[in-house]
């Protein structure tokens, strides 16, 4: 890390800082009722608290960095991070071969396209209702969920990936020898990646809504739960905490997707490493 | 002495919206193994359309062409094409894309890495192997293109303008690379060109071709020797030869633009 990141890094922590500062001191001066509005000082002392072990350490229960990771906190982001990565898997699994039959066959693409232009604007939140019947409560309905919002993303973004493949790279490969199987493989496929990646990058953002949302409703722990059952218990820094939580576990797996881009994408051009 | 290709009273008819374009009427052409043969003409003189039919991108409307006896009816790679865009793939390194026809032949390992070990010697590239193909100048990226092409022993090279983007140094450097990789390897090849002096640097034979309807206007064995000097009088003299015929399709090529624009 240079000086000018240093320097922009601590830039950008004025604001924050600036609004923390402001909420302690309304929070000291009284001002703010804490059952509405925690002061930051609480927030943080909930956060920890939900953070570490609810007990003591005991070497006959296991190791000690296995008790280091028992506290809810822990729970709760690994059980939302599986949701949201197996459901964006099952939906991006799904939607990534039908985007590319849809992208590189008319009629394929005339056959699906008008179903898929009636359920890509129905949220997938308005599925909840049916999902619960059809899978009851647990992992499942959620996972459905979340495939689903990341399914249409992905496709969509496939489709227009391989419609946009410069036909002097097929015609260059079917030069070369190139056959139906290997074009589509070889050529088509990673010619598309830049937008399929894109699609997927929307797709998990998408998910990760959704996962709070399903989370809910269909199951007993997760983030989106415990911030809901927080506020059964009136326990506002205990939102506040699992908010925050959220937003950084977000901005983790957004992360996460660019530096695979980049890597995976480092010969277009146009990025910057 | 038969002819390695051979167009036979090809024709070219684009269907538009308005009218339908003539791009080619009647070419007749036998070119013998081992030629080296430019199409030359002004833009619209249909010298990519019928490179084009040759590679089996786009056949004939009417007629045929053969090579080695047996008419086109698709792309293969024993016409390697070299496209003035470069065509490289972009998400394949420089040796990948060396290798990229070998490994659809399912060639094995070590005959693809030492053929690739080779062209990356020959044309100066080793360094670059695995660099994409973004990090390269266009004259690098024109020798992958040629690499790409020679990997495959084509006996038939086709070549679209290939230096028609490149500045007029690294254009000369590159002529001189394509003579010697010829020389060495006897392929036949059939250079799209607009650039006279380009022509008569490199081919055995000139065709120049009329602006629409395309024909062949003029047919010229160049018989000077190499390596060719292109202010020497023998050079100058044809040069002066083929700018009159040139112009004269060009002088057509723009009254029919300006034609064009007054009709609409």
């Amino acid at each position: 890390m240079n000086k000018g990141t240093l320097s922009r890094a601590a830039r950008g922590l004025w604001v924050p800082l600036l609004i923390v500062a402001l909420w302690q001191g309304a929070a000291v001066a009284g001002w703010l009722n804490p059952q509405i509005l925690p002061s930051p000082w609480q927030v943080l002392q909930r956060w920890y608290a939900y953070l570490m072990p609810m007990e003591a350490y005991d070497p006959a229960q296991g190791s000690y960095a296995k008790w280091l990771v028992s506290g809810e906190l822990i729970h709760d982001a690994i059980g939302t991070l599986y949701r949201v990565i197996v459901g964006f898997l099952v939906g991006a699994v799904l939607a990534l071969p039908l985007g590319l039959l849809m992208g590189a066959s008319k009629r394929v693409y005339g056959w699906f396209n008008p179903l898929i232009q009636v359920l890509r604007p129905i949220p997938p939140i308005a599925f909840i209702p049916l999902s619960i019947l059809w899978f009851g409560l647990g992992n499942a309905p959620a996972i459905f969920l979340i495939a689903l919002g990341a399914f249409f993303p992905v496709l969509m973004n496939t489709i227009a990936g391989v419609r946009q493949v410069d036909s002097i790279y097929l015609r260059a490969a079917r030069n070369l020898g190139a056959g139906q199987s290997t074009l589509f493989v070889k050529v088509i496929l990673p010619a598309a990646t830049p937008y399929i990646f894109s699609g997927a990058r929307i797709g998990v953002g998408t998910a990760f809504i959704v996962v709070i949302v399903s989370e809910m409703i269909a199951v007993n722990n997760g983030l989106g739960f415990r911030i809901l059952e927080a506020r059964e218990y009136f326990w506002s820094d205990k939102i506040i905490a699992g908010m925050l939580t959220i937003g950084i576990l977000g901005l983790a797996i957004d992360t996460a997707m660019n530096a695979l881009n980049n890597h995976l994408l480092r010969w277009h051009r146009g990025l910057e490493h | 002495m038969t002819a390695q290709i051979k167009v036979e009273h090809v024709s070219k008819v684009f269907k538009t919206p308005g009218d339908d374009v003539v791009a080619l009427r009647d070419i007749n052409l036998e070119i013998p193994r081992g030629q080296f043969v430019c199409l030359l003409g002004p833009s619209g003189c249909g010298k990519s359309t019928l490179l084009n039919a040759v590679a089996g991108f786009s056949l004939p409307s009417s007629g045929r062409i053969m090579v080695d006896g047996a008419t086109i009816t698709d792309t293969g790679p024993d016409r390697g094409m070299v496209f003035q865009e470069y065509a490289l793939f972009p998400w394949m390194t420089v040796a990948q894309n060396i290798a990229f026809g070998l490994k659809i032949k399912n060639a094995p390992k070590a005959q693809i890495d030492a053929k690739v070990a080779e062209l990356l010697e020959t044309l100066k590239l080793t360094e670059f192997r695995d660099r994409y193909p973004k990090d390269l100048s266009g004259g690098m990226r024109q020798r992958v293109a040629i690499a790409r092409i020679l990997a495959l022993d084509s006996p038939i090279m086709l070549m679209d303008e290939p230096f028609g983007a490149l500045d007029a140094l690294t254009r000369r450097s590159l002529q001189d690379e394509l003579l010697k990789i010829w020389e060495e390897h006897k392929k036949t090849i059939l250079f799209v060109t607009h650039s006279i002096e380009e022509s008569i640097y490199l081919a055995d034979r000139i065709i120049v071709l009329t602006y629409r309807p395309g024909t062949v206007k003029r047919d010229v064995l160049v018989d000077i020797p190499r390596p060719r000097d292109p202010s020497a009088a023998g050079f100058n003299a044809l040069k002066r030869e083929l700018a009159e015929l040139v112009m004269e399709e060009q002088q057509r090529h723009q009254q029919a633009e300006l034609r064009g624009l007054t009709t609409d």
